[in-house]
């Protein structure tokens, strides 16, 4: 026994590192881009739409470079399918303006530039936001909200890969979601 | 004080025996302010005297009794009027009679079990002292005087590691290793987290000492989680092959040794958080309870007599601390 009135502080040790591991693109690399935003349709049927473009290297993702085309109702049809089937907090959706779709206004309403704008980036920060939660990349709605051509609203809701988080496996197995303090947070650790 | 009482009255003073030479520590009182006390150990006599000084000489102070008390006792805030006494000694210094003048008696409590340390917390208090009384017809004086008690440990025999690897899968696994599972309250955690999949946004990670003081029983179980430290111990994005060290000195922080049930009324366990926190602000954690002891600042003990208590220390042996203590209070008198 070492000698006990003087700590040892000395670091465990590791093993090295692979230097490809090292210098290497990391692993966690995902970007989703909203952008482009096209007016489409005449009068009172216009409507606005979005490229989404998604550049990933995580294996969960089918398409690893994909773009595809949505509208502000495909994003709240997103928020409200992971609301129902995931467990994840959904962060907020940039306001649905309805007070902008009202007649008799001085401007463009929802076609105002500065406020497509505002819900451009308002857009982008959700999507990213959501395509990074472990959780979220479990379910088929948002792997077909970002990589389908057009969102089929009669699919069958269900998860992509197997559940290893929420089911049990193993006695340290636990997963708790804080609510308020952390607008978009989970907890989560099994062994 | 008694306004009608035109006759006698006293003060109390209680002086411990060895008051010069022994150690005082500081103790958190209820609302948060921190006072000097005298320390004492399991086993330990205590002994001294009690000085009754008449307020007015020359009156003569009519009593029921004077006695000294030794009382350790459990307080539950919530539940204030019953104080529950797991150690309670009478010593009678006088019997009914009169004082003419002031007078000192001594008192001695010998080889006295303090079986657990003075806690005072969020929910409860666990305190001991001396209570002398000077009883009255109509009314008692007494004097209350609070001592501290510390439990004291050496190094266990057994101090396994604590090695896991957790992480949520396809998307972040770590390995995590703490040198200890036992620390004492001046010791340093030296660890490691080693980075096996990393396919999240890491932002930073961090060490949280966090206190969870238990009281109640069954149903009416109530759990108190403190923060006590929170250490950064990396800031960054991690890749894979990563191998991120800790070395988290315990010293620094106010801690008290583990606590496990004491006398069935409460608890207070000391937990390490890991918590790795990734570019969205989601929050990942990994709990692990640690048992923390105190040690003597004697340390000059033959490695065998340490050992040979040691064993007997985790399992709660009053006999073992007092011998241990008892063998403490002879090196201090000497």
């Amino acid at each position: 026994m070492s000698d006990p009135t003087v700590a040892d502080t000395r670091r465990l040790n590791s093993k090295p590192q692979d230097l490809t591991d090292a210098y290497g693109p990391p692993s966690n690399f995902l970007e989703i881009d909203v952008y482009d935003p096209q007016t489409v349709g005449v009068g009172r049927n216009r409507f606005t739409t979005y490229e989404v473009r998604m550049r990933t290297n995580l294996p969960i993702f089918k398409l690893k470079d994909s773009i595809v085309r949505r509208r502000y109702s495909d994003f709240e049809w997103l928020k409200n399918e992971l609301e129902r089937d995931s467990k994840i907090v959904v962060p907020p959706l940039p306001g649905k303006a309805l007070k902008r779709q009202l007649p008799f206004r001085g401007d463009e309403g929802i076609f105002e530039e500065a406020f497509i704008e505002e819900r451009r980036v308002g857009l982008e920060q959700f999507i990213n936001r959501i395509a990074g939660h472990p959780l979220a990349q479990n379910e088929r709605c948002l792997h077909m909200f970002l990589q389908d051509e057009s969102l089929d609203r009669n699919y069958i809701p269900g998860k992509v890969r197997p559940l290893g988080l929420t089911m049990g496996c193993g006695n340290d197995c636990f997963l708790l979601f804080s609510l308020a303090l952390f607008p978009f947070s989970h907890l989560l650790f099994f062994h | 004080m008694s306004f009608f009482s035109f006759g006698q009255s006293a003060e109390i003073d209680i002086v411990l025996k060895d008051a010069e030479t022994r150690k005082k520590v500081e103790h958190k009182t209820e609302d948060g302010k921190k006072d000097k006390y005298f320390l004492l150990y399991d086993g330990e006599t205590v002994s001294g005297n009690v000085n009754v000084t008449l307020k007015n000489p020359g009156k003569r102070l009519e009593h029921q009794g004077i006695k000294m008390e030794f009382i350790g006792q459990i307080e539950l805030y919530y539940d204030r009027g019953n104080h529950h006494e797991f150690v309670s000694l009478v010593k009678d210094l006088a019997r009914p009679g009169e004082l003419t003048q002031s007078q000192t008696f001594d008192f001695e409590f010998t080889h006295v079990e303090k079986p657990y340390e003075s806690y005072t917390g969020q929910n409860v208090k666990l305190r001991y002292f001396l209570r002398a009384t000077v009883s009255r017809r109509l009314n008692d004086i007494s004097k209350e005087m609070d001592i501290v008690v510390h439990t004291l440990s050496t190094y266990p025999e057994l101090n396994s590691s604590i090695k896991m690897e957790v992480g949520i899968e396809d998307c972040l696994h770590i390995e995590f290793e703490y040198n200890k599972s036992k620390y004492h309250l001046k010791d340093v955690i030296v660890g490691k987290i080693y980075f096996l999949l990393v396919r999240l946004k890491i932002r930073h990670m961090e060490i949280d000492i966090i206190k969870r003081e238990t009281t109640g029983t069954g149903p009416n179980v109530y759990h108190e989680n403190d923060t006590i430290a929170k250490y950064e111990i990396m800031d960054g994005a991690p890749v894979r092959g990563e191998s991120i060290p800790i070395r988290l000195f315990l010293a620094g922080y106010e801690m008290t040794p583990t606590m496990r049930d004491i006398n069935k009324k409460y608890s207070v366990r000391y937990y390490l958080n890991l918590v790795l926190i990734d570019e969205e602000e989601r929050r990942y954690f990994k709990q692990q309870e640690i048992t923390l002891w105190r040690k003597g600042d004697i340390v000059k003990k033959s490695m065998s007599h340490q050992a040979a208590i040691a064993s007997q220390r985790f399992e709660g042996s009053s006999s073992a601390e007092k011998a241990l203590a008892q063998a403490q209070a002879k090196e201090q008198e000497q």
